[in-house]
C-alpha cells in the first residue's frame, strides 16, 4: 500500500486517538504539575441551626477568585506532587530507610505509605492473576477443542460469561457468595468447622478472594484467543507427531505450545496492562481496608468531600509510567523480532 | 461504587412542566432546576416544589446520590445547570469555598417571612442556606435483649461495652454491637462523632493546623476499637444501610445509626419478629466521661446558585419555600426530623431530638474539613481492621491531611 493511501486510511482513527487519548493524557500531565492557589482566609461569624454562632475561618472568595483569574491552572508545583507523601514519598522513604529499625519493621512502615500499599497489591495482582488466568484459559481452550461439535457452542458461551458480566457486578456476585450467609462462605465455614471464619475480615483471605476473582474474570479472554489459535495449528504436524508416537501431552508440549507462543505474548501484554488497572473488585468486595490499588487511589482522591485533581493527576501519570515499565520487556522483544524479520 | 453506575441507577426525576396538581406559588415566570441528594424527605420536597410548575414556570428536579460530585462543576458554569442545590453541613462547604451560591437575605425579606430564625444558616452575617431538617447518628437498642441480660439502658460508651459483655455472657447474642465503620466516608464520620463527643476541637484556633493528635483523639479511637470486639467479624464491610439490615434481621442489640433510617426500622416491614416493637431510639452515648452525645448534628437545607438570572433565583426561592411549606411537612411528618414551623416530633425523630437537646455539636463547617474527612476515611482503615495502633493511625491521618491541605492551599 502506498504511504499516502495508508495515511488516508488511518487518518480518522488517528484523529480520534489524538482527541480522545493523547490530549486527555497531556491535560492530566499538566494538571499534575499544579496545585491549588493559597486560599486567602478570613475569620467570620457563622450561625447555623445547631450550635448557635461561632467564629470560624472562611475562604475569602473575592481575593481567591482574583488569584484564580490571574493563574487559572493554580500554583506551579513542578514535580512536588509526585514526591509528596501521597505519592512517591521520597522524604518519608529516606527517613524510614536511614532509621535504626529492623528489616521487617521498615517494610511494614513503607507499606503503610498509601502509594506503596497500593503498588504492592497492584503488582501482586498483576503477576499472580496474569499467568494463572492464562494457564486456566489455555486449559479451557484445549478442553473445549476436544469436545464434539454439538456441545461446543453452549460451552463456549458459558465459558465467556465472566468476561461478559460487568466487572463490578461480577465482583459483587462473588462477594455475596463468599459472605457468611452465601453459598461459598457457608461452605468454607463448614469445611473448616469455624463459624467465625470470614473471608472479608482477614487481609490474606481478602487478597486470596480478590486474586481468585481476578483469575475467574480474566480467564475467558485467554481462552478465546487461545481457542482461535488452536484452530490454526497445522493438522499435518499433529498427525506426523502422532505417527511418531507422541502422547497427547507431548503433542501439546512440543507442537501446540510453540505454535501459540507469539499469541501468548500478546495475551500477556494485554492482560498485564488490564490487571495493572485493577479497581472494580476492590470496590465490589469492600476491600479498601485490606487492599488498595493505584486506580483506587485516583478514585479516592476524586470521590471524597474535597476533590484533589493534582494528586489524582500525579497518580494517573505514575500508573501510565508503571504500565510502560511493565510492558518494556515484551515491547523490546517484539521490536527485536520485528527487526529480525525485516532483515 | 463507580460514579457513572451510581448515576445510572439513581432516580432521575424529570417533570418538565408536568401539572398534575397546580399550586399557586405566586411565581410569575422562571426556570427552577433542583439538584439534591436522593432520600425520601428530599424527594417529598422536590415533589412539592414541582407543584409550582405552570405555563410560564418550569420546575425540574434531579435527586441523585452523586449530587456532591455534580454540584461544583454544575454551578460553576454560567448560567448554572441547577438553580437550587440542596446541601448539608459538609456539602455546602465546596460551594462556599468557590463562591457559587448567593446570599438570600433580600429573597427572605420578600418571600420568606414564614421561616424560623433557627432555619437560617448565616455566614458572616449573610444567609447562605435555609435549613429544613436535622439528622444525626444516635443509639438504637433492643429493650427485650437488654431486659433479658439485666442491664439498664446505656448512657455512655462504657455502659454499652459493659452491656455487650453481659449480653454475650448470657448467651443471648454473639455479636451484640453495631456501628457503621466501613472504611471510607462512614468510618470517618464515626471518628468525627466520637471526637466531637470528647469536646475537643479538630483544628488549632484560627488556622487549618490539625489538632487531633491528643488524648481525646486516642480515646475516640480506643473506644471505636473496643466496640469492634463485640461486632460481627464482617464489620469492615458494613456501611449505614447494611448495618440497618443486620439490625432488622435481629442480629444486633445495640447500634449507632442514622436518625433518618429510624422510620424504616420502626415499621415492621422487612424486619425479623420482635425487632421493630422492641426498638428504642435514644440519644447517642457519651464518651470519655463527657456529658454530650458523641454524635455530629447535621442539617439539610437549600441554597440558590449565584450564576443564574435574578428572575430564576426568585422563582427558585419561591418554589423551594413551597417545597418546604408546613403543608408538605404535615403530609410527610414521619419522614424526617423537620426544622419547619409547627413540627411535632414523632417516634422516629426521638433520637435526633434527644441529641440536639443533649447539646451534641454540629458537624464542622470549616473549609478544610472535607480534606480531613477524606484523610480519615482512608488512613483509619488499618486501625479499625486491627492491624495498626492508634498512635500510628493519628500520625498517618495528620501526614495525609497535611499533604492534601498544602496542595489545596490551606497550609503553607
Amino acid at each position: 500500500m502506498p504511504n499516502k493511501t495508508f495515511f488516508a486510511f488511518i487518518l480518522p482513527s488517528l484523529i480520534a486517538m489524538v482527541l480522545f487519548i493523547a490530549l486527555p493524557i497531556v491535560s492530566v500531565v499538566v494538571q499534575s504539575l499544579y496545585v491549588a492557589h493559597e486560599r486567602v482566609m478570613v475569620e467570620v461569624e457563622n450561625c447555623q441551626p445547631f450550635g448557635g454562632c461561632t467564629k470560624e475561618l472562611r475562604v475569602d472568595t473575592a481575593a481567591t477568585t482574583q488569584l484564580q483569574r490571574e493563574q487559572p491552572l493554580g500554583r506551579f508545583n513542578g514535580l512536588g506532587t509526585y514526591f509528596n507523601r501521597a505519592h512517591l514519598a521520597t522524604n518519608e522513604l529516606g527517613a524510614i530507610l536511614s532509621s535504626e529499625r529492623g528489616f521487617g519493621e521498615k517494610v511494614a512502615l513503607i507499606f503503610n505509605l498509601p502509594f506503596y500499599k497500593a503498588l504492592i497489591f497492584t503488582l501482586v495482582y498483576c503477576f499472580v492473576v496474569t499467568p494463572l488466568a492464562m494457564v486456566l484459559g489455555f486449559a479451557i481452550a484445549l478442553a473445549v477443542n476436544a469436545l464434539p461439535k454439538v456441545t461446543k457452542g453452549p460451552i463456549i458461551f458459558f465459558s465467556l460469561l465472566p468476561m461478559i458480566i460487568t466487572p463490578l457486578v461480577g465482583s459483587l456476585i462473588l462477594y455475596w457468595m463468599l459472605s457468611p450467609n452465601g453459598i461459598l462462605g457457608a461452605t468454607i465455614q463448614h469445611i473448616f468447622n469455624d463459624p467465625t471464619l470470614s473471608l472479608r475480615a482477614s487481609p490474606p483471605l481478602t487478597w486470596i478472594a480478590l486474586l481468585v476473582y481476578g483469575v475467574w474474570t480474566n480467564a475467558p479472554f485467554s481462552f478465546v484467543v487461545f481457542y482461535a489459535g488452536l484452530q490454526t495449528v497445522p493438522g499435518d504436524t499433529l498427525e506426523s507427531a502422532m505417527i511418531d508416537g507422541a502422547s497427547r501431552w507431548e503433542r501439546i508440549r512440543y507442537v501446540i505450545i510453540p505454535h501459540l507462543a507469539p499469541l501468548a505474548t500478546f495475551v500477556a501484554l494485554v492482560q498485564l496492562m488490564d490487571n495493572f488497572r485493577v479497581f472494580e473488585p476492590i470496590v465490589g468486595f469492600s476491600a479498601d481496608a485490606n487492599a488498595t490499588s493505584l486506580s483506587w487511589l485516583i478514585y479516592n482522591d476524586l470521590s471524597g468531600d474535597a476533590q484533589q485533581f493534582g494528586s489524582a493527576g500525579a497518580t494517573s501519570v505514575l500508573t501510565i509510567i508503571g504500565v510502560v515499565i511493565l510492558l518494556l520487556p515484551v515491547l523490546i522483544r517484539t521490536w527485536r523480532e520485528f527487526k529480525h524479520k525485516a532483515v | 461504587m463507580k460514579p457513572i453506575l451510581m448515576l445510572a441507577v439513581s432516580t432521575v426525576a424529570l417533570a418538565m412542566g408536568a401539572g398534575a396538581a397546580y399550586a399557586d406559588c405566586g411565581i410569575e415566570a422562571g426556570s427552577v432546576r433542583i439538584l439534591s441528594n436522593d432520600f425520601a424527605a428530599l424527594r417529598a420536597i422536590n415533589a412539592a416544589a414541582q407543584e409550582c410548575a405552570s405555563g410560564t414556570v418550569t420546575v425540574t428536579a434531579n435527586a441523585t446520590a452523586e449530587h456532591k460530585n455534580l454540584q461544583v462543576p454544575a454551578l460553576s458554569i454560567n448560567p448554572a445547570e441547577y438553580s437550587v442545590a440542596v446541601v448539608a453541613n459538609n456539602s455546602i462547604v465546596p460551594l462556599l469555598n468557590d463562591d457559587l451560591i448567593r446570599p438570600l437575605d433580600d429573597l427572605i425579606a420578600q418571600y420568606g417571612q414564614a421561616l424560623l430564625p433557627s432555619q437560617l444558616v448565616k455566614i458572616d452575617g449573610k444567609t447562605m442556606a435555609i435549613a429544613f431538617m436535622g439528622n444525626g447518628q444516635h443509639l438504637f437498642y433492643r429493650k427485650d435483649i437488654l431486659e433479658k441480660a439485666g442491664v439498664e439502658p446505656p448512657k455512655s460508651y462504657d455502659d454499652i461495652l459493659a452491656a455487650a459483655q453481659k449480653i454475650k455472657d448470657a448467651g443471648l447474642m454473639e455479636h451484640p454491637l453495631g456501628a457503621s465503620v466501613k472504611p471510607g466516608w462512614d468510618l470517618a464520620a464515626e471518628f468525627v462523632n466520637h471526637y466531637l463527643g470528647t469536646g475537643a476541637e479538630f483544628f488549632a484556633p484560627g488556622s487549618a493546623e490539625l489538632a487531633i493528635d491528643n488524648d481525646q483523639g486516642r480515646k475516640a479511637l480506643e473506644v471505636m476499637r473496643a466496640m469492634t470486639a463485640y461486632m460481627d467479624p464482617d464489620y469492615l464491610t458494613f456501611d449505614a444501610n447494611e448495618l440497618a439490615k443486620e439490625y432488622e434481621a435481629g442480629n444486633i442489640a445495640l447500634m449507632v445509626e442514622w436518625g433518618s433510617l429510624g422510620g424504616s426500622i420502626l415499621d415492621a416491614d422487612g424486619a425479623a419478629e420482635g425487632v421493630a416493637e422492641n426498638t428504642v431510639l435514644t440519644a447517642a452515648p457519651t464518651i470519655a466521661g463527657g456529658t454530650i452525645p458523641a454524635a455530629a448534628l447535621w442539617w439539610d437545607g437549600f441554597t440558590i446558585a449565584k450564576n443564574i438570572s435574578d428572575q430564576d433565583a426568585a422563582a427558585s426561592f419561591q418554589a423551594m419555600i413551597h417545597g418546604i411549606s408546613p403543608q408538605m411537612m404535615k403530609a410527610n411528618e414521619q419522614t424526617a426530623t423537620w426544622l419547619i414551623e409547627g413540627y411535632q416530633p414523632g417516634p422516629a425523630a426521638v433520637g435526633v431530638v434527644a441529641n440536639a437537646n443533649g447539646g451534641a455539636r454540629p458537624y464542622p463547617m470549616q473549609p478544610y474539613m472535607g480534606l480531613l474527612h477524606t484523610a480519615l476515611s482512608a488512613e483509619l482503615a488499618e486501625f479499625i481492621a486491627g492491624s495498626e495502633d492508634a498512635e500510628q493511625a493519628l500520625a498517618d491521618v495528620k501526614a495525609a491531611y497535611d499533604t492534601a491541605a498544602r496542595d489545596a492551599g490551606f497550609l503553607k
